[in-house]
């Protein structure tokens, strides 16, 4: 059937299978393989979008049910020009990321919080990221780039 | 892990759900949040012929309102904003204790409290709370509505008391004054070995049985957990014990 995506702004009439993922259409339909595809149940994390705002599964959710939605990938954050977005930068500050297989859905899952994430305590922060899987890191450098990000946006004068 | 094929439809209205159930029966899976459904169809251990899409229901309400003495959800409620409601931190403090054990903020930003409920797996947070409030669960469908009280709706493991025709429009929860939530899992976010709702007088047990397990507080002899893949029924007693005297001390 066809659905209307609104993917970072820009309008796609897409033609899609009932049975299709969001994270399949974003990936193979639209070319925006940003979004990474791991598990597949929604446990690692790593397919996490914005959906009117709010983090979600790209896994957990059909395509069809995001008919009409405004969606939010990696590929939205950095500048058109290729500055990279402030929170990108405070991950590749931090050490945020080593392999980046799951860094595109920490950064859309920290991408409505991070301007709190300074004043979070550090459970509270943790609470918030912690259905993203990273096998490299060990989340340290992940943290503290999340609570890094608004300080560089100010700096930015942004 | 994708999806075997199946037709899909998407009601605008209640009365058009009743319709197609009234059609598809037990052919048809009702999609909601989808948080456990998508995941189930991924890796098919479900493959409905028919998959009913509540998400364009129109005028349906985001958030849970007040009803005689209640909260009452409908279909569309995310845990989310049951999480952020001011109406339920004020009048279901249980609730507001069990919802950040729920998966995470990623999955409660699309996973409804009903669909939750109406999903009835006994590892899950919602179906105890609701047991334990002895709330009620609006049941509707094409030949009439009725309503179920949480004591009579969990039959089994993922099984509910509803016909195939049915399906639950609303859940209700009772407002109280106090409650408390506990629960052990592995991981935090996972599915959790023993958990416990309490509320004065009365405790209801996650994972330790094929429902939700409601008991009053000195009647914790009479769970009987089974051995599986996770844990001991040993060990899950003895989770109970330690969570339930853990929750009846912070009530």
């Amino acid at each position: 059937m066809e659905v209307t995506l609104r993917v970072n702004g820009t309008v796609h009439p897409v033609e899609v299978e009932p049975r299709r993922l969001l994270s399949d259409v974003l990936r193979h339909g639209l070319g925006l393989t940003g979004t990474h595809v791991g598990c597949e149940h929604g446990v690692c994390g790593c397919c996490t979008v914005l959906v009117d705002g709010e983090p979600a599964r790209s896994c957990l959710m059909l395509a069809v049910t995001a008919d009409g939605a405004d969606i939010r990938t990696v590929e939205g954050l950095a500048a058109p020009g290729g500055e990279l977005h402030p929170l990108q930068e405070a991950f590749r500050r931090h050490h945020g990321l080593q392999c980046g297989f799951c860094t595109p859905g920490f950064l859309m899952t920290a991408l409505p919080i991070y301007r709190e994430a300074e004043h979070m305590g550090d459970d509270e922060l943790r609470e918030a990221l912690g259905g993203q899987l990273c096998r490299c890191t060990g989340y340290v450098g992940i943290v503290a780039a999340v609570r890094a990000a608004a300080a560089i946006e100010r700096e930015r004068g942004g | 892990m994708k999806p075997a094929p199946f037709a899909y439809h998407r009601p605008r209205s209640r009365e058009e759900v009743d319709r197609l159930l009234a059609e598809l029966g037990a052919e048809a899976k009702l999609l909601a949040g989808g948080q456990s459904l998508i995941p189930i169809l991924n890796m098919r251990l479900a493959a409905p012929a028919h998959v009913v899409d509540l998400n364009f229901l129109e005028d349906e309400p985001a958030q849970p309102v007040a009803r005689d003495g209640a909260v009452a959800f409908g279909p569309l409620v995310r845990m989310s904003a049951a999480e952020r409601s001011p109406l339920v931190a004020e009048r279901l403090p249980l609730l507001a204790a069990a919802l950040p054990h729920v998966a995470h903020p990623a999955i409660r930003s699309r996973g409804t409290v009903t669909g939750s409920i109406a999903h009835a797996d006994p590892a899950a947070e919602l179906p105890a709370v609701m047991a334990v409030l002895e709330g009620e669960a609006s049941v509707r469908g094409a030949r009439g509505a009725r309503t179920v009280p949480a004591r009579d709706l969990f039959v089994a493991h993922l099984e509910t008391s509803l016909e195939p025709d049915e399906w639950i429009d609303e859940v209700r929860l009772p407002a109280h004054e106090r409650g408390a939530f506990e629960e052990f899992a592995r991981r935090r976010g996972d599915y959790a070995l023993c958990g416990v709702a309490a509320v004065p007088g009365a405790l209801a047990f996650v994972g330790m049985g094929p429902v939700p397990i409601r008991l009053g507080p000195d009647d914790l002899g009479r769970l009987e957990p089974e051995d599986d893949i996770h844990a001991t029924a040993r060990y899950r007693l003895w989770l109970a014990e330690r969570l339930a005297r853990r929750a009846q001390e912070s009530l």
